[in-house]
């Protein structure tokens, strides 16, 4: 494929995290026969489906803060580098200094130099999709610099060498035991009589994470948004590691996909009611840290940002699947998809799991390298009526689906049914060829593939003895 | 009222039962019920999978089939959300503004059935007799596409003899999707087993729901069990009267 | 062409159908429409398992006292109001990270609160300070006024602004990253106070 400058580009193959080494249906078998796994999920995913149901409930106005938010969303897109030139200004006016990478390659070497040039060998890292995308960890580990995941979830799966399985909790595929087994085995220090009681948990990444803290000098983080009108930036999360990351060191890298940016800070008032509910199910999460630039004698004096494109803009030049980028990462289409909560996150190949990565990960990285993403979805509509800014993610599955490539006999078929439903007669005559057939033995046992995924666990109905319409014309 | 009748490519070809019931029902309620011969199928699994541009002619079929009625029925939740929110999407983008414009009219004419009763003919009790322990499944595309609401349980709360059981987690999908259940038959087979559990649960006779579609999927699995609950159409319920 | 004109190109390249966009609804609640329920910010505040204490200004010295215990090290920002210091208190005058996390507890003033959410927003005022001084120490004591306090978000926001160092603090240190529960007590400090005063 050839790309012309200027023209929207997906992100490159061989680096960072949107694309699996095997297909949806593939690597859902695998999960599928985890018990333990579906357990996990079950319980988790049902738990947080309550809290944020009864919380998203005392407030009269969400159907009109999800179309508020949505509306946002919208604008900023239509008018997109107008808001990223303004949002550069501000950050450089208040001290910052604005980087611009076109892929993952570009931001990883952008992000290390960066470090390099302070000198420091570690970075600490709050949790953030970008980074987590663009593959940072391992090209800061090549540069011979250690990257430290400071969120707890993060850090379980960075200590048990694992994948992250969920936008908002990377460890939701893992149990309390489990992970009391991973600190046992991998955390320097860990006290040998370890419970895995969630606050002993919980106070062992704190005296683990403490020193290292106070002794390094760059931070890494994401970004919940950045306010063109004033170049703030915000970062929502829980435990307070991301204050630490954020506050501590004397350097700060942020690393803040260009669809990240909104107009005014009054848009706050939107985003900080529909995120909280949405995504862990709090009236609002313990800990959110604003800044804008610099702050002299406060928090880190040297502060770049690092906005990245890596296949944004292609996703942005189709109309029908732009809306992806209104994603605020919440994570409530995960917790209401019934295919999301039986699979889980690794399934998907991509950083990005469940709906959102279904409809996110093909159109980043272009149809091609993720073609089975959109059909992991029954279309239930369950993320639809989830989602805080209102993406109509099944229409935009239906969409992908229809410029996926298409298995050739499974084309010839459609093709056929097609042909033969568009005539009546031809129509009525297969119906009763069909019901004659009956090649397939006893209740359809027996069916070639693929057909046979359906009799593997169902039963096909007996063929009644007239169709409907044979029945009418009869009367 | 003279009302049209979509059957569904389904439920004309593998469940005629809830398509004889949709019409026994109507007219034993005083209307006159018309099946256009021309119909096959509203094009939802092409649309589905895909092929938007095979299903194409199907949308247009459906639009200059149905377009010389007023109102239109179907006993699916799910083609009437289709028919409803995708045929003039499909027409648009195949830049047929023409279509795009008729399908539009012809979908705000087309109800599901319990939409029919309830909305367009407002009646509630239907005058039906199931004498049956029933659990009633609200499909998703009726849920969150058609959006019926309670118009079914409405309807069924309203039948005599009938002893209606909630269903646990009744609005979880039941992993049907159409080719989803082939092209991920594993998936959709877990989560199959979660509502037939949930169903089960329940002691129903019957699992009833308003598409032919999840119901045989739903109905297959159940059998392949040999659970014993067999699957219903919503339509069948309401046709039946104490002299059936 | 450098990256930043490559991105804004493509970026423009891909908006060629230029989508026009209706004006956004903003029918939510806005600023002002309700007044704030101080009784709603303490049922928020002690769901979120932080302590609340109804005392007057003459009353935050010796209640923080009593909180901290017999020579406990109470860090207070500069510019906090002298008759709320307590006793033996140090200000922090750019302190280096190792004694402020010796700190037994931080006492700040704050500059919001929100109602419905059991929110408490810092902006580095000298009533607050620095933020690294209510990150280390294990017990963060703030006093609040009942003026401060608004019903709603776009009440906060309306009050705020942005370009100061702003901490959104509602509750404790927390996680939910095992198992999807709530579990106070990670990084941040592990006890939150609140002092709302009555006067």
């Amino acid at each position: 494929m050839t790309t012309f400058l200027g023209m929207p580009a997906t992100a490159p193959r061989g680096v960072g995290h949107l694309r699996g080494d095997q297909t949806f249906p593939r690597a859902a078998r695998e999960a599928l026969q985890n018990p333990q796994l579906r357990r996990n999920l079950r319980h988790a995913t049902t738990t947080i489906r309550g809290k944020s149901g009864r919380v998203i409930a005392e407030l009269p106005d969400w159907q009109h803060l999800r179309d508020a938010g949505s509306a946002i969303k919208a604008d900023v897109m239509s008018r997109l580098p107008d808001l990223l030139v303004q949002l550069e200004e501000k950050v450089t006016a208040a001290g910052g200094v604005v980087h611009w990478a076109a892929d993952a390659n570009e931001a990883n070497a952008i992000v290390t130099g960066l470090v390099k040039a302070t000198g420091s060998e570690r970075v600490i890292k709050v949790k953030s999709m970008a980074t987590q995308e663009i593959g940072l960890n391992e090209a800061l580990e090549a540069a011979g610099i250690a990257p430290v995941e400071t969120d707890l979830a993060e850090l379980i799966v960075q200590l048990g060498d694992d994948r992250p399985s969920h936008i908002l909790v990377p460890a939701i595929h893992r149990n309390r035991s489990e992970i009391r087994e991973i600190f046992l085995k991998a955390m320097p220090g860990v006290d040998p009589a370890l419970t895995d009681d969630p606050p002993v948990l919980a106070a062992a990444a704190r005296r683990y994470l403490r020193e290292t803290f106070l002794s390094t000098t760059v931070a890494v983080s994401g970004a919940n948004f950045a306010i063109a009108d004033t170049g703030t930036l915000g970062v929502v999360e829980s435990e307070g590691n991301g204050r630490m990351c954020l506050t501590l060191p004397d350097t700060l890298i942020t690393v803040m996909g260009i669809e990240k940016v909104l107009p005014t800070w009054r848009d706050l008032e939107v985003f900080l009611q529909l995120l909280p509910r949405a995504s862990t199910g709090e009236r609002m999460n313990p800990y959110t840290t604003m800044w804008t630039g610099i702050t002299p004698g406060d928090g880190p004096q040297s502060f770049h940002l690092v906005l990245l494109d890596n296949g944004r803009s292609a996703v942005l030049a189709d109309p029908a699947g732009r809306s992806a980028l209104h994603c605020i990462r919440c994570s409530a289409c995960l917790n209401v998809c019934p295919v999301y909560e039986r699979t889980g996150g690794h399934s998907y190949g991509s950083v990005y799991p469940g709906p959102i990565g279904a409809v996110l990960s093909p159109q980043l990285t272009g149809i091609a390298d993720n073609a089975s993403l959109p059909f992991a979805s029954s279309l239930c509509g369950a993320c639809f009526d989830a989602c805080p800014v209102k993406i109509d993610i099944p229409s935009m599955l239906v969409h992908l689906r229809n410029q996926a490539p298409h298995p050739a006999a499974e084309k010839a078929a459609m093709v056929t049914a097609a042909r033969i439903m568009d005539r009546p007669r031809l129509y009525a005559s297969a119906q009763r060829a069909a019901k004659t057939a009956r090649i397939a033995g006893r209740r359809g046992r027996g069916l070639p593939p693929p057909l046979s995924a359906w009799t593997a666990g169902r039963d096909l109905p007996e063929f009644p003895k007239q169709t409907f319409r044979d029945w009418w014309a009869q009367r | 009222m003279r009302i049209a009748f979509f059957a569904t490519c389904l439920a004309d070809t593998l469940f005629p039962e809830a398509a004889k019931a949709t019409v026994r029902l109507l007219e034993r309620l005083g209307h006159e019920v018309v099946f256009p011969f021309e119909q096959t199928c509203c094009g939802q699994m092409h649309i589905n999978t895909g092929y938007q541009k095979e299903a194409l002619p199907l949308v247009r079929r459906y639009a200059s089939v149905f377009d010389p009625y007023d109102v239109i029925v179907v006993p699916s939740g799910s083609c009437a959300g289709s028919i409803r929110h995708q045929h003039t999407m499909v027409a648009s983008a195949h830049g047929d503004a023409g279509l795009a414009s008729r399908s539009a009219s012809v979908a705000a004419r087309t109800y599901e059935l319990s939409e029919l009763l309830v909305d367009v003919l407002e009646i509630e009790d239907v005058g039906a007799y199931y004498p049956h322990r029933v659990t009633y499944h609200p499909t998703c595309h009726s849920l969150r596409m058609t959006r019926v609401g309670d118009k079914p349980l409405r309807l069924l709360r309203r039948v005599r003899g009938i002893d209606l059981v909630e269903l646990p987690e009744a609005e979880q999908c039941c992993g049907f999707g159409g080719t989803f259940a082939i092209k991920n038959a594993e998936t959709s087979m877990a989560m199959l087993a979660d509502k037939m559990t949930n169903i089960v649960s329940t002691g129903a006779d019957l699992c009833t729901a308003g598409d032919s579609s999840c119901l045989m999927h739903i109905g297959g699995g159940l059998s392949r069990l040999r659970s014993g609950v067999r699957t219903v159409h919503l339509a069948e319920i309401l046709a039946s009267t104490e002299s059936s | 062409m450098s990256s930043r004109d490559l991105i804004l190109d493509r970026v423009r390249a891909a908006l060629r159908d230029a989508p026009v966009v209706p004006d956004v609804p903003r029918d939510y609640r806005p600023a002002g429409t309700n007044k704030a329920d101080l009784d709603v910010l303490v049922d928020r505040l002690v769901d979120y398992k932080a302590q609340v204490y109804r005392v007057t200004s003459a009353e935050v010295a010796a209640t923080v006292a009593g909180l901290v215990g017999e020579g406990g090290a109470v860090l207070v920002p500069p510019g906090l109001p002298a008759p709320w210091r307590p006793e033996g208190a140090f200000a922090d005058d750019g302190l280096t990270p190792d004694r402020i996390a010796a700190a037994d507890a931080v006492l700040t003033a704050a500059a919001v609160a929100v109602a419905e959410t059991g929110t408490i927003v810092l902006d580095a005022s000298p009533d607050q300070g620095r933020r690294i001084i209510t990150l280390l120490p294990d017990v963060h004591i703030i006093v609040l006024r009942p003026s401060q306090v608004v019903a709603s978000v776009p009440d906060a926001i309306a009050h705020l602004d942005g370009t100061r160092p702003l901490t959104w603090i509602s509750g404790p240190s927390a996680t939910s990253d095992i198992e999807l529960n709530r579990v106070e007590g990670v990084h941040g400090p592990r006890h939150l106070h609140v002092l709302l005063l009555t006067d």
